[in-house]
């Protein structure tokens, strides 16, 4: 893991010591709320319904034992008990009291964490496959990359008032775990043609109003270019992307209304401009990251005899929730934080403090975030399963349902976001328990909730999509079918006139029952029972009169 | 009479720095002063002291005022570019970025363009809403001066308790800064 150096820390320190200043500022009224409100953004502090939101980055999903406790520490002492993980690898607070803000960050620094560029208009925390640095299927490690782009884009001066907010995503591996294709800049760490290592590089992707996938705009970029191409397309962006519009403002925009040969030409004219300069990483300090993120010292030693009973929930754990591993004898674990009927990705300081302890046991003390809101241990010894197995049941997060259709993405939804329309999470509650007896049958299916047009929760990209809007002063669902996030990334499509809250749990289950009606055999999972059907037969189900 | 020319990175004549009071709007060189500069009225006659002129009237009257024996600055809106008049910045003593929000950040990026694209050293003064938590980082793309009308701002100038985290992790510009990671990291002073 990256660990702070003497100027990481004190970075972090002045950071807090200036939000201090701010915050003083804001409580003695020299500070309107409007003046106010960029600020605290930078610092990933939101204003909710009821109360402030604080948003905690986890620099590419990657945590240790300590971090983790050290965020049960914050949900007991300065929030109601309970933290909630997000798509963006980040992990939010719902209940803290301003005042209480600037000592919560001193306490994250004490552990080398922080909230900022959590919010704002600036590039926000860089995500990674959240299996990185464990998984066979990478090239490289991702994170050292993401880090660089942590670092470099740090209250960067040019950048920090862009028009609009600034995702950056990577990955290392083909099967795209990390959603690239809806970012802003999406990175694909490969090796190229030279034998070197770069990047793919896409841009212009993003969710919201008006969604879009990103589209490719430098196939081979090398490793030591990285930060100066970003530079290039930040600074177009910068300069051309809308203002007077915030729904038109994000880069996907600019992108698709110049065209990307357009978008593309004032990109490389500015990037041959700068390419050879400052920016320029020299290859020891891309080795001198990598070091922080060296492999952990595995076990050779042949896992011990598996000393357990017969126990069939346990099988069905490790089936759904085990991933296969770079090391033999390892296997990285999904802790699903979506037991059937819960809150998709909140957990308690009680739950939080146990995973750090088992991380800290039997995962080389490492606990990763997914962009799905679970979370990961990523290296785990077969043996060790069984117990790990045992202590997660005993906290209520055992639940076999890694990417099936229980494992359901929602944003907070009107329960707490002062843009939400509609809620999302009763909705996530309810799928969950009527679909639940039935998930291993149905297999793979990703249903994602937004309670709002702003698409927190991934709607455009569900399987089966489910969009909360404001119908005559009452709540209502859009339904959506076909979308990916994945390396087959696509955008799903809306079905039909939307459904009350009632009226949206039965048509998803007329979904899921006409796929099953409908497929092939069980090898045919629902995306690709999709393409081969068509929309047409689900839309039957869903509305024919009854 | 030959034209002054001020010259790439010449140091600015004292009449055009402005001389120092405590009401002056502009902050410079550690201390409030009066600003030399007028605003050149629309079609109105520029007269023989510095005057400021946007980028139309410089435009439409660009053979003239090359000749013009006093000195000139520039007015720039957020969204003016700077290539198409990137031949006559040696003639512009000042120019001026404006800040219509101080959630427009344009003007940074031309800012940097200005001084790392073009090597233009005259005054690069930010106008507008121009706020304490901004300054720190017009300093670092070039800005040498600040129109300042908030009056937390001018406090908090005038009282040298601007508060900055004075750790950076990129370098602007072209001169990687001191310490071991100079192409990445650097700190003030």
């Amino acid at each position: 893991m990256y660990r702070y150096d003497e100027f990481d820390a004190a970075f972090v320190r002045q950071r807090v010591a200036q939000f201090r200043d701010q915050v003083a500022r804001r409580l003695s009224g020299e500070l309107t709320e409007d003046e106010f409100k960029p600020l605290r953004l930078k610092n990933g502090v939101y204003l909710q319904l009821h109360a402030y939101m604080l948003r905690i980055a986890i620099p590419y999903g990657t945590m240790s034992a300590r971090q983790l406790r050290k965020l049960a520490h914050i949900a007991r002492t300065y929030d109601r008990g309970f933290g909630h993980f997000t798509t963006r690898q980040n992990l939010q607070f719902n209940w803290p009291k301003l005042s209480d803000i600037p000592d919560i960050l001193a306490e994250l620094a004490e552990v080398e964490m922080h909230a900022i560029q959590t919010s704002g208009n600036n590039v926000r925390n860089v995500t990674a496959d959240h299996f990185a640095g464990a998984t066979a299927e990478e090239v490289a490690d991702p994170r050292p990359y993401a880090e660089i782009v942590r670092q470099w884009s740090s209250l960067h001066p040019e950048f920090s008032f862009l028009p609009r907010k600034f995702k950056i995503g990577i990955t290392a591996s083909e099967h795209d775990r990390s959603a690239i294709k809806t970012h802003d800049i999406g990175l694909h760490l490969k090796r190229l043609a030279g034998g070197g290592l770069g990047f793919a590089v896409w841009v212009g992707g993003g969710q919201g109003r008006t969604p879009y996938l990103a589209q490719l705009i430098r196939d081979a970029l090398p490793e030591a270019d990285l930060l100066s191409y970003i530079e290039a397309i930040l600074r177009v962006y910068n300069l051309h992307g809308r203002r007077d519009n915030i729904h038109k403002a994000r880069i996907k925009i600019l992108v698709n209304s110049i065209g990307l040969q357009a978008f593309r030409s004032e990109v490389e004219a500015e990037w041959a401009r700068i390419k050879d300069g400052v920016l320029k990483l020299p290859a020891q300090e891309i080795a001198r990251i990598e070091a922080y993120f060296a492999p952990p010292q595995f076990a050779t030693r042949p896992p011990p005899a598996a000393l357990r009973p017969a126990d069939r929930s346990f099988d069905r754990w490790v089936t759904r929730n085990t991933h296969a591993h770079k090391q033999p004898g390892y296997a990285i674990v999904t802790i699903s934080l979506k037991p059937i009927g819960g809150i998709p990705g909140d957990a308690s300081a009680a739950q939080m403090d146990t995973i750090a302890d088992i991380a800290q046991r039997f995962s080389c003390d490492e606990v990763r975030v997914s962009h799905e809101q679970n979370l990961v241990l990523p290296h785990v010894r077969l043996g060790d399963l069984w117990s790990v197995y045992q202590e997660l049941k005993a906290i209520g997060l055992a639940e076999a349902n890694a990417g099936l259709v229980t494992d359901i993405i929602a944003c907070p939804g009107l329960d707490y976001c002062a843009l939400a329309n509609a809620r999302s999470i009763p909705i996530a509650q309810r799928l969950s328990a009527r679909l639940a007896p039935r998930q291993d049958l149905v297999g793979d299916l990703k249903i994602k909730i937004s309670g709002c047009i702003n698409a927190c929760g991934h709607h455009h990209v569900g399987a089966i999509g489910i969009l909360g809007v404001e119908k005559r002063g009452e709540e209502h669902y859009q339904l959506l079918l076909g979308g990916s996030g994945t390396e087959a990334a696509a955008l799903a499509s809306i079905t039909g006139p939307g459904f009350g809250p009632d009226g949206i749990i039965d048509a998803v289950e007329k979904v899921v029952d006409t796929y099953l009606r409908l497929r092939a055999g069980p090898q045919e999972a629902f995306l690709a029972a999709y393409a081969r059907l068509g929309a047409e037969p689900f839309k039957e189900a869903i509305y024919a009169s009854t | 009479m030959p034209a002054p020319d001020p010259g790439l990175r010449a140091p600015l004549q004292p009449s055009l720095t402005g001389e120092v009071d405590a009401a002056g709007l502009i902050w410079k060189e550690g201390a409030f002063r009066r600003d030399p500069w007028r605003p050149c009225p629309v079609g109105g006659e520029l007269g023989a002291s510095p005057v400021l002129l946007d980028k139309a009237r410089w435009a439409a009257e660009r053979a003239r005022l090359l000749s013009r024996p006093a000195p000139i600055g520039l007015s720039l809106a957020g969204g003016d570019g700077v290539d198409d008049i990137a031949a006559d910045l040696t003639r512009f003593a000042l120019i001026t970025l404006n800040f219509a929000k101080f959630s427009d950040g344009r003007a940074f990026s031309t800012a940097r363009l200005l001084r790392e694209k073009y090597g233009y050293g005259g005054e690069l003064r930010a106008v507008g809403n121009v706020l304490s938590d901004q300054i720190p980082f017009m300093r670092r793309v070039g800005f040498d001066a600040f129109e300042v009308h908030h009056a937390p701002t001018r406090r908090a100038l005038s009282e040298d308790r601007i508060a900055e985290v004075g750790l950076y992790y990129q370098p602007i510009g072209s001169a990687p800064g001191p310490g071991t990671r100079a192409w990445l990291r650097s700190s003030v002073g």
